[in-house]
């Protein structure tokens, strides 16, 4: 990971790995218990999980086998018949809603995150700290208060069913909470460049978007990262603004999936909550290193 | 460790030399320019709706038609006469209170084990970290409804090792609470990743010089362990706190939008939702928000006030 050396607190996690913190590892079979500990723990964690895995492919008469491995009653019934989606708009719309909804949002929070951490950590205006202070007391404001306004105004704006709701109040920087993670990632980086920069003529925004930009690709990475998982689990937000099922984003698909499928259609409700994991899964497996990394160290509840 | 929580923004910026007027009234242009997505947002989708929350928390308002002023009738209403928002209120701090502190024991307990130089770190991290991110999904949602109910996937896995079975856990409001606080200490994860990252910055030697000292692991944990820590306990704790207050997903999905059985799962947030956006009742939707915010606010001043107690910040 060698963009990561750029900076320091970042790097210091990674590098300061082994045994640190804790009294000399024993080996043998405390080690080994410790192991069958953990195991334990994370089979019964992950059990629902792999069982919920194994039902999507299993007939749906065996709903109360609490088993893992489908066995003879293997099918791909459940997969082709919830991919059919509901009230006829099939699945793969639903899929394609919800990436379009969470790219618009990750592009959103990037450029205008970015854009507002840069003027934080970087220029020095008037009333600065007072900003700064507002900022970040509306980082614990709970969203539900400002709910009801909010869905006012977009709906006089004509903005139900689409995804304006989404996309602007990330373009508009409400996202308080990258704002902060990107203003502590800024100030780590060395001012003598910017100096050097302006020396040479450069502006703020030559600055921006040459020094700064570059040098935070794994704040900006992680910023992208976190908000595309927040998008892609929000259910509040479709659940509100988005009543037309051409438009429904996955959860909400998913949701109306229960009430849609006949109580015996547990195969096609289960593929389709996998299916809905799998985006999710797929880029905790894609940047592991850059999520954890990123919790550690800015705090992110997952 | 970087984690930083105090509000003071400006503490470490180097002051600048004397400048001319001209070169200060750019920084200003430029800052304010830089500023203005941040400062649109802030009057037109939270500053804004916070005060026009305020506003219509006084008004009987059903978005058709005006706004009709009330005065301190809905407060009254919420106080006096609502049975189901103090069912919201003891829901939420239910919740709140029993499941913020197992999640901090078990990320703390997790991480000082995963702490002492065991093999497989990585992959232990990794998968004690994937609850977290999936938890708040309305697929996981789904599965909770499915492993909790009678004839659910718990029921039948007791069945089937004989111990027969067929209590619904979500559907008895004395246990339905329960499985939702069970699925958020689920996802202990990223609170234990925290811990970690915090546990490699305690210094070694204080642990040398406790073991020399004949200390045991436990009064080790309680002396040195935890006294370290408190700063990153003290910001897991808040944010844990935050999310709890907004917790709605995985409410709506296995109460069916309801919060019951026998209103034991209407957290707060559901039930501002069902008032504002099922009965169309904005007014007294707003009056809820603003209690929250209240009550949320007082929380934090709270954990604050402890926390310069409590908490030790390095060499005091």
């Amino acid at each position: 990971m060698s963009t990561l050396t750029s900076n320091p607190p970042m790097q210091e996690v990674v590098t300061r790995r082994r045994r640190r913190g804790g009294p000399d590892a024993p080996i043998g079979r405390k080690q080994f218990y410790r192991h069958l500990m953990l195991i334990a723990m994370a089979s019964v964690m992950f059990y629902p999980l792999a069982w919920m895995l194994g039902a999507s492919f299993r007939d749906d008469s065996q709903i109360s086998d609490p088993g893992i491995w489908p066995g003879q009653y293997f099918t791909v019934d459940g997969y082709v018949d919830g991919w059919e989606g509901i009230a006829g708009v099939p699945f793969a719309r639903f899929l394609f809603n919800s990436f379009l909804v969470s790219g618009l949002c990750v592009l959103g929070n990037l450029i205008a995150c970015s854009i507002t951490a840069y003027a934080f950590a970087r220029i020095e205006f008037r009333f600065k700290g007072l900003w700064f202070a507002i900022m970040l007391g509306t980082l614990m404001l709970p969203h539900h208060v400002i709910l009801i306004p909010q869905y006012i105004l977009f709906r006089e704006l004509d903005w139900l069913n689409t995804y304006l709701p989404f996309f602007i109040p990330k373009i508009l920087a409400t996202d308080a909470f990258f704002i902060f993670l990107l203003v502590q990632f800024f100030r780590a980086i060395p001012r003598e460049l910017d100096e050097a920069a302006r020396l040479d003529g450069c502006g703020h925004v030559r600055i921006f978007l040459r020094i700064i930009l570059p040098l935070s690709k794994p704040a900006l990475a992680t910023t992208a990262i976190f908000t595309f998982i927040y998008s892609w689990n929000d259910f509040f937000t479709p659940l509100i603004y988005l009543t037309d099922t051409q438009l429904y984003t996955v959860p909400l698909a998913l949701r109306s999936f229960i009430d849609a499928t006949a109580s015996s259609a547990f195969g096609s409700l289960f593929a389709m909550s996998i299916v809905s994991l799998l985006p999710v899964l797929g880029i905790f497996i894609a940047f592991q290193k850059l999520l954890v990394e990123g919790i550690a160290t800015s705090g992110m509840k997952g | 460790m970087t984690i930083t929580i105090s509000g003071d923004a400006t503490a470490n910026i180097v002051l600048p030399k004397k400048r001319s007027g001209s070169r200060r009234r750019r920084e200003n242009v430029a800052g304010y320019a830089f500023m203005l997505p941040w400062m649109l947002g802030f009057v037109l989708i939270v500053g804004g709706p916070v005060v026009v929350s305020l506003y219509l928390s006084f008004t009987d308002y059903s978005i058709l038609g005006d706004p009709e002023w009330i005065g301190l009738e809905n407060y009254q209403r919420m106080f006096t006469s609502d049975p189901r928002f103090w069912a919201a209120l003891r829901v939420t701090f239910t919740y709140l209170l029993v499941s913020v502190p197992l999640v901090q024991m078990f990320a703390l307990f997790l991480a000082t084990v995963l702490n002492r130089g065991i093999r497989g770190l990585t992959v232990y991290r990794a998968l004690f970290y994937v609850p977290s991110l999936i938890g708040g999904s309305v697929a996981i949602a789904i599965l909770w409804r499915f492993l909790f109910q009678s004839d659910g996937l718990l029921n039948n896995f007791l069945t089937a090792i004989g111990i027969p079975i067929d209590y619904s856990w979500i559907g008895t409001p004395s246990t339905a609470l329960s499985t939702l606080i069970l699925l958020n200490v689920w996802q202990f994860g990223a609170a234990m990743i925290i811990y970690l990252a915090g546990l490699r910055q305690v210094p070694t030697e204080l642990y040398e010089a406790a073991t020399m000292d004949g200390a045991g692991t436990w009064r080790k944990f309680v002396s040195i362990t935890l006294p370290m820590l408190s700063p990153i306990i003290f910001f897991n704790v808040l944010m844990n706190i935050v999310a709890a207050f907004q917790a709605f997903n995985t409410a709506y999905v296995v109460s069916n939008g309801t919060g019951g059985p026998a209103d034991s799962t209407l957290f707060y947030t559901l039930y501002l939702y069902q008032r504002g956006f099922v009965d169309f009742d904005m007014g007294y939707a707003s009056a809820l928000g603003w209690v929250l915010l209240i009550i949320s606010g007082g929380v934090a001043v709270l954990l604050f006030w402890l926390s310069r107690r409590v908490v030790f910040y390095g060499d005091e």
